[in-house]
């Protein structure tokens, strides 16, 4: 059983590496423009239309998508490349991100032609953000135990409920939202969800209150519902049957480079105070960390290579994400150490050490979000067999 | 991957699967299993994974070779196939025809070095060097003045001193002096102690990786059998979850190990990209190999710590595996610096240039 573990050594393919030479030119000129500053992003929500719709017109967002939706027809392993570049030097994503990796897709697959026509070129042109609403105030990684209700009325449904750490609410202009539409069987506790569109801006019962994180910023929010009412084109896929949806598609959310380069920034910055001959234990932390980084990467290359190959990968997939985030979640603690030694004069150590605290502060939610690693560490165990 | 490495990873799973087995080795007591196993390997071209065929080999490629060493280590065999492939690499860089038999290569560490005089002898000693003492040839790297070259030479003509890994496998020292090789020929631009040293790191990543996934498999289907408390013990949450890093670890080890078989199959020389990809497999399947054997251990409990249980076989030599050809601290040293001196914003072109 085990020995199924394989990861293929995949290279990218030349269109791939031309497209990031592109991406680099581009994210150097908008920091030249003064877009964004890669040294101050991290501390904020990363939320920027300006430089979402830069990336849209590039053609970037949705870019594996149909070209009748504004789609570019381009490849998994193209948009990995984007993703990662974007990433690695933190660039503002956070209006298009959620839409681009997941809620798009859901569309694509789902929902009905004329809703398909009507939001997917917005979300390409950068002018369309997503919520994700699957948690509630009693259920968490239990997803299946969601109590937020959809009732059937007439010409649409009718939402009541709240969700919870909804991040992107306050910005977003939809969201697409798990809601019970029958009680749970007894052979079958993950039947009764359905998925819909909801529109955020312009539905009346919806309110939004902000959540705040331990150290101040604004990501979260509780969505609360009371007799919203959506038509019935917003309904997503089959009634009932949203958990085979939810499952789809996992093991690209799962192991995109998002997951383990989310704390990069630190490493970047205490390379930097470090200098270009560090003492040997340095040398030796900041090589180790490299080492975990090119083999992380690898990895995660590996399994969208073989996704785009028409491969399974679904333990791979869970295994890159578990490992992915405990290693970004690790980083600021190994970073830390390595700049105890650093001079307080050092030319950036002003700049480090605020982004170090930043960081130390965001790594708890890093293997929380999208699936915790007891969850995640569930899933591997039963790709191994043992559940 | 195509049929054709299907059909080395098959013979080469088949071969160890009859003759290597670990349980057979334990319940043999003693080395009577090795030569068969040895002469079956010889007999299906195995141990010449690395050599073309005008030299006598088998004329694979060299991701087939370190396929063979994955697999080889996925039954933690005492043997020494991976120092033999080694040294065949070696002496087919020199464009010397390659000997049946096992054979072991020279310098192994940084540092250590061999000289050809101009009467044909070698000179100099070097320090732990794997199987010396149980191997018939060593292929060297040697430097007749300027020149480096690659000599073939008996372990007879050498004077060895037993030493001894903490698997228990000969890890002895050599002393060249006054040998006069079988054969000497230049080395070819760019191969050097580093390279080899190189080579020796990626192959040892390799059996990590094999043996990571041999103790993965053993543990979760030890758990699947084992009850205790009323069920198995892999039905309880945190066995589950220690096997599950398990099989990250594994996979770890099986994609860095995998990468870098890749990369070397694709270069023509030991450069900076093969730099990166050695010292991140041998560090990343280094740090694999410390958690992995013990998530292992702890899986097993007592009956995993006997001398009887096949477990040992594979962690002890895990142990002694992470430390041949550099260590993780080595290695991250070496990788350290390289990136220091590059510079901050050189560390991701770096990383995403593959």
């Amino acid at each position: 059983m085990a020995s199924v573990i394989q990861f293929d050594p995949i290279q990218l393919p030349p269109e791939a590496e031309a497209l990031r030479v592109e991406v680099r030119a581009f994210l150097k000129e908008e920091i030249a423009a003064g877009t964004f500053d890669p040294q101050t992003v991290p501390m904020t929500d990363g939320f920027s239309r300006e430089f979402s719709r830069k990336v849209g017109a590039k053609g970037w967002i949705g870019m594996t998508w149909p070209k009748e939706y504004g789609g570019q027809e381009r490849s998994f392993l193209e948009r990995y490349v984007v993703t990662e570049e974007m990433r690695a030097i933190s660039a503002p994503t956070r209006a298009h991100f959620t839409a681009d990796r997941q809620s798009g897709p859901v569309l694509l697959k789902y929902a009905p032609e004329e809703i398909k026509r009507d939001v997917l070129p917005r979300i390409v042109s950068g002018d369309c953000c997503f919520c994700i609403g699957m948690s509630e105030p009693d259920t968490g990684s239990d997803l299946f135990a969601a109590k937020a209700r959809a009732v059937k009325v007439d010409g649409g449904w009718q939402l009541n409920g709240s969700k919870v750490w909804t991040t992107n609410a306050h910005h977003a202009e939809y969201m697409i939202g798990l809601f019970r539409t029958s009680p749970a069987t007894a052979d079958n506790r993950r039947h009764g969800l359905t998925q819909f569109l909801v529109d955020m801006k312009n539905t009346d019962g919806i309110t939004i209150n902000p959540i705040r994180f331990m150290n101040g910023m604004h990501d979260f929010n509780e969505v609360v519902f009371e007799d919203a009412f959506i038509t019935d084109s917003h309904l997503l896929g089959e009634v009932d049957a949203a958990w085979t949806q939810a499952t789809t598609e996992l093991a690209y959310e799962r192991s995109g480079p998002e997951r383990f380069l989310e704390t990069l920034y630190t490493l970047v910055e205490v390379i930097r105070a470090l200098g270009d001959s560090p003492d040997r234990r340095s040398a030796e932390g900041i090589g180790r960390l490299v080492a975990q980084l090119y083999t992380m990467r690898r990895m995660s290359v590996s399994v969208n290579g073989m996704l785009q190959a028409g491969k399974d990968p679904m333990l791979e997939g869970s295994i890159v994400k578990e490992l992915g985030t405990n290693w970004e979640q690790a980083l600021p603690g190994h970073v830390r150490e390595l700049a105890a030694f650093i001079d307080e004069d050092a030319g950036n150590r002003a700049t480090l050490d605020e982004l170090l605290h930043h960081a130390t502060m965001v790594a708890p939610k890093l293997t929380i979000q999208g699936g915790t690693t007891e969850i995640l560490r569930g899933i591997v165990a039963r790709g191994l067999g043992l559940r | 991957m195509d049929d054709s490495d299907r059909i080395i990873i098959d013979t080469t799973t088949r071969i160890f699967q009859d003759l290597g087995a670990p349980q057979m080795i334990v319940n043999s007591g003693d080395d009577s299993w090795k030569a068969p196993l040895w002469d079956t390997l010889e007999e299906a071209g195995l141990t010449q994974t690395w050599t073309p065929d005008d030299l006598g080999g088998a004329g694979a490629g060299i991701v087939d070779g370190f396929d063979v060493l994955r697999v080889a280590g996925e039954y933690a065999v005492s043997v020494p196939l991976a120092e033999t492939l080694l040294a065949g690499w070696l002496l087919a860089r020199g464009g010397i025809v390659v000997p049946q038999g096992a054979m072991s290569i020279a310098p192994v560490r940084s540092g250590d070095r061999i000289y050809l005089a101009d009467d044909g002898a070698l000179s100099g000693t070097v320090r732990k060097v794997p199987f010396a003492s149980a191997v018939d040839r060593i292929a060297v790297l040697a430097h007749r003045g300027d020149e480096t070259v690659v000599a073939l030479v008996d372990t007879a003509d050498c004077v060895i001193t037993a030493g001894r890994s903490l698997s228990g496998e000969p890890l002895d020292t050599v002393c060249f002096d006054g040998a006069v090789p079988e054969s000497v020929e230049p080395a070819p631009e760019g191969l050097d102690e580093a390279a080899l040293f190189q080579m020796g790191a990626a192959a040892r990543a390799s059996q990590i990786a094999g043996a990571l996934r041999g103790i993965l498999d053993m543990s979760v289907d030890y758990a699947k059998e084992r009850m205790a408390f009323g069920k198995p013990i892999g039905k309880f949450q945190a066995v589950q979850h220690m096997l599950a890093r398990l099989g990250g670890e594994t996979a770890a080890a099986i994609a860095a190990a995998g990468s870098l078989a890749d990369r070397i199959a694709r270069s023509d020389s030991f450069d900076e990209k093969v730099f990166l990809e050695v010292a991140s497999a041998k560090i990343r399947a280094g740090e694999a190999a410390g958690a992995g054997a013990g998530i292992g251990h702890q899986v097993h409990g007592a009956i995993g710590f006997t001398d009887e249980h096949v477990l040992h076989r594979y962690t002890m030599r895990l142990w002694s595996w992470r430390e041949e050809f550099g260590s993780e601290s080595v290695w991250a040293v070496r990788l350290g610096e390289m990136v220091a001196a590059r510079g901050a914003d050189e560390l991701w072109p770096m990383v995403s240039a593959q």
